[in-house]
C-alpha cells in the first residue's frame, strides 16, 4: 500500500497547493502575468532569484574572475603557498592543498555544479514525463507495467546504484548525469501519472474526445500544457537535490573527477587537513547550501503564484 | 491481518527480483570482465585464467550466471569478496549492527525533535516561533548531510577542544585507547546521528506541522472545542493522534534517504558500517562486496516499508487491510 498511498499523498498534496486540473488557461499570457505579479509580492522569493542570479553570473564568469580578478587558473599548482587563509599570499579567499586559488576554483565548480544538475534535471523530466504521461493516459498494463518499473527504482537508495555504477563504470561527466537520469526518473513520473489521470477524467477531456481530437492530440494539446506547472515545480525541487546528490557523489570520490573542480570533489579534498584550513570546508558547502536553499525558496514562490486560487 | 501481510510479502517478490536483476545487470553488463585485468598481466598463465573464469562462472551465459546467483541468494549466500576470499554475508553481517544503531539513533533523534517543533508550529500557527521554526527547518532542508557533518565536527570537536570547552570526538566508534563503555559510545554516536538526522528534521517539522494544520481545521476539532472540552485536551488527545498517523509511512519512505546518508555519514566519521564498507570496497573494485551491500541496502528499505505498511494498518484501522 505503501507505494500507492504515498503516490496518492504526494498528488493531493501538489493538487492541494494548485488545483491545475481545473485551471485550463484560456488567456496564457494574462495568467502568465497574474502569476509574476503574485510572485513579485512575495519578497522572500524575488530575493532569492537575485541571489541564485548572482550565483549563475558568478559560476558563468568563471573564466572571467580566472583571468581578470584572480589572476589563476583552476588547476594552476603553487605548492609553497599551499593553504593559504583566505586574504593571505594574494588568494582572496585562499588557497588548497595544491596551492590552487580556492576563488577561481569555486567559480568553475559552480559552473560544473549548476550545468550538471540542469541537465541531468531536464533529461529527468523528459523522461519522466513521458512515461508518466504515457502510464497514466495508457492505464491498464501499460500502466502497471511501467509502474513497478518505477517502484523497482524507487526501492532503492539511490545515491547505493549510484555508487555501485560510478564505482564500476567510472562515468564521465555527461554519462554520469545521464545516469542520474536514468535512475531518479520514477519521482516525476508518478507525479506526472497520477496528474494525467486526474485530467483524463476530466469531462473537457471526452468534450475533445468526442470532437474527433486523436490521442497524441489530447496528450500534447490538452493535458501537457495542464501538467506543465506541475513539471516546474517539482524541477524547482529537484535541481537542488540533484546539486546536492551530485556533489555528495563527489565527495565521495565517485562524481565529478579532479582536476575538473566541483562544489563536492574541493569539499572532499579539504575535509583532509580542516584543522588547519576550515574556510576550504566552509566555502564550497556554503555555495552549495545558498544555491539549494535559493532555489527552493524560489519554488515555493513558483508554486504560490502558479496557484490560481491564491489570491491574496 | 495475516492475510494482509502475506498479500504485502507476495507483493514484493516481483519488487525483490527487478532489483536483484537490476544489481545484477549493472555489475555483469560491463564490457570485460573481472579476469580481463588478469588477462592484461604477463605473469597469469592462460590456463590459469581459464581456470578462474570457470570457478567464477563467467563461463555460462549470463541468465544461467543469475539464476545460479539468484539461488545462492535464497540460501544467503552473496559469494566471496574478490578482495580477501571472505563470505560477503559474513562481511555485511559483521558491520550490520553498527549501522543499525547509527540509522535508528538518527531516526529516533529526528522524530523526538521534528515532532514537538511541528506540533508547537501548528498549534501556535504563524506566531513568532511558528515562523522562526519554519526559517529554520526551511535552510535546514537545503544543508547538505556531508557538510553539515563536518561543520558539526569542526565545531564541536576541533574549536571546543581549542576553546577549552567539553568536546566531542571527531571519529570513530569508541575511544582506541581505552575501549570505552557505554558513556564513551554515546559520546561517539552524537555527532553522525545528529548529522544524519538533520535532513529527516528538516521534511518532518514541515509535514507534522501541514497534518496538524489540516486536522485542526476538521469538524471534529470544532465538535470537541464546541463541547466544552480543555484546549489542551482537544489538541493532543483528539488532533495530535490523528496528525500522527501519516508519520508512519513518512518514516518508512524517509528509510532509502537515511540509509543513503549512511553512505556519507559513515565516511566522513570514520563509522564502521554498511556504507563505509561498501566505498572502501568500491576502492578495492570488490565488485561481489558491493553488489552484495546494495542488496542488502535495497532489502532492508523494503522490510523497513513492509513494517511502516503493517504498523499503519494497526494505526488506523480505517486503512483497509482487505485491500
Amino acid at each position: 500500500m505503501s507505494e500507492g498511498a504515498a503516490a496518492a499523498q504526494t498528488t493531493e498534496r501538489l493538487r492541494s497547493q494548485g488545483d491545475w486540473s481545473t485551471g485550463v488557461s484560456s488567456n496564457r499570457g494574462g495568467n502568465l502575468q497574474r502569476a509574476w505579479r503574485r510572485f513579485k509580492r512575495n519578497h522572500v522569493a524575488v530575493i532569492s532569484l537575485a541571489v541564485l542570479f548572482a550565483i549563475i553570473i558568478f559560476s558563468l564568469s568563471a573564466g572571467l574572475i580566472s583571468t581578470y580578478v584572480t589572476g589563476y587558473d583552476y588547476e594552476e599548482n603553487h605548492l609553497d603557498l599551499a593553504r593559504s587563509h583566505p586574504g593571505q599570499n594574494g588568494y582572496i579567499l585562499g588557497s588548497d592543498a595544491n596551492g590552487r586559488d580556492v576563488l577561481t576554483r569555486l567559480a568553475y565548480g559552480g559552473r560544473v555544479s549548476l550545468i550538471f544538475a540542469t541537465m541531468a534535471a531536464l533529461v529527468t523530466l523528459l523522461i519522466g514525463s513521458i512515461v508518466g504521461l504515457v502510464a497514466g493516459f495508457a492505464g491498464r498494463w501499460t500502466d502497471s507495467i511501467l509502474m513497478r518499473f518505477a517502484d523497482v527504482l524507487l526501492s532503492i537508495p539511490s545515491i547505493s546504484i549510484l555508487v555501485l555504477v560510478s564505482s564500476i563504470y567510472r562515468p564521465g561527466y555527461f554519462t554520469l548525469a545521464l545516469v542520474f537520469s536514468l535512475l531518479l526518473w520514477p519521482g516525476v513520473s508518478r507525479i506526472v501519472r497520477g496528474e494525467t489521470i486526474a485530467l483524463r477524467n476530466q469531462p473537457f477531456i471526452d468534450a475533445a474526445r468526442v470532437s474527433g481530437a486523436s490521442n497524441k492530440r489530447l496528450v500534447g494539446r490538452h493535458i501537457l500544457p495542464n501538467v506543465l506547472p506541475i513539471m516546474l515545480i517539482w524541477a524547482s525541487q529537484v535541481i537542488p537535490a540533484f546539486i546536492i546528490t551530485e556533489a555528495a557523489l563527489s565527495f565521495l570520490g565517485l562524481g565529478v573527477q579532479p582536476p575538473r573542480p566541483s562544489w563536492g570533489n574541493m569539499l572532499l579534498e579539504a575535509q583532509n587537513y580542516y584543522m588547519t584550513n576550515p574556510s576550504n570546508v566552509f566555502l564550497p558547502g556554503l555555495m552549495i547550501f545558498l544555491t539549494a536553499l535559493s532555489i527552493n525558496l524560489i519554488g515555493n514562490g513558483l508554486r504560490d503564484a502558479l496557484d490560481p486560487r491564491m489570491e491574496r | 491481518m495475516t492475510g494482509f501481510i502475506v498479500r504485502r510479502l507476495l507483493q514484493m517478490i516481483p519488487l525483490l527480483l527487478g532489483v536483484t536483476f537490476l544489481t545484477f545487470a549493472i555489475v555483469n553488463f560491463v564490457p570485460g570482465s573481472p579476469v580481463s585485468t588478469m588477462q592484461m598481466n604477463p605473469k597469469a598463465r592462460p590456463e590459469d585464467i581459464e581456470r578462474i573464469t570457470r570457478n567464477l562462472g563467467l563461463d555460462k551465459p549470463w541468465y544461467e550466471r543469475y539464476l545460479n546467483w539468484l539461488g545462492d541468494l535464497l540460501h544467503g549466500d552473496m559469494g566471496l569478496s574478490l578482495a580477501n576470499y571472505t563470505p560477503v554475508t559474513d562481511r555485511i553481517l559483521g558491520v550490520l549492527p553498527n549501522t543499525l544503531l547509527l540509522t535508528t539513533t538518527a531516526l529516533a533523534l529526528a522524530l523526538v525533535i521534528a515532532v514537538p517543533l511541528g506540533v508547537l508550529s501548528a498549534v501556535k500557527h504563524n506566531s513568532m516561533f511558528d515562523q522562526t521554526t519554519t526559517v529554520i527547518v526551511t535552510a535546514l532542508a537545503a544543508i547538505p548531510s556531508f557538510w553539515m557533518g563536518l561543520l558539526l565536527i569542526i565545531l564541536f570537536a576541533v574549536k571546543f577542544k581549542a576553546w577549552g570547552l567539553p568536546y566531542l570526538p571527531a571519529s570513530g566508534m569508541q575511544d582506541m585507547r581505552s575501549a570505552g563503555g557505554v558513556v564513551d559510545r554515546i559520546e561517539h554516536l552524537i555527532l553522525p546521528a545528529s548529522a544524519l538526522a538533520i535532513v529527516q528534521i528538516a521534511g518532518w517539522t514541515r509535514f507534522i506541522r501541514a497534518s496538524m494544520l489540516e486536522t485542526i481545521g476538521q469538524d471534529y476539532i470544532r465538535t470537541a472545542e464546541a463541547k466544552g472540552l480543555p484546549r489542551r485536551s482537544v489538541i493532543y488527545g483528539h488532533a495530535f493522534r490523528n496528525a500522527l498517523l501519516p508519520l508512519v509511512t513518512l518514516v518508512g519512505l524517509a528509510l532509502p534517504e537515511v540509509f543513503g546518508g549512511a553512505y556519507l555519514i559513515e565516511q566522513i566519521f570514520a563509522w564502521n558500517g554498511l556504507g563505509r564498507l561498501t566505498l572502501n570496497a568500491t576502492q578495492a573494485n570488490d565488485y561481489t562486496l558491493v553488489m552484495g551491500a546494495t542488496l542488502f541496502f535495497a532489502f532492508l528499505t523494503m522490510a523497513g516499508n513492509l513494517l511502516a505498511d503493517i504498523l499503519y494498518s494497526i494505526a488506523d484501522p480505517r486503512i483497509g487491510t482487505k485491500s
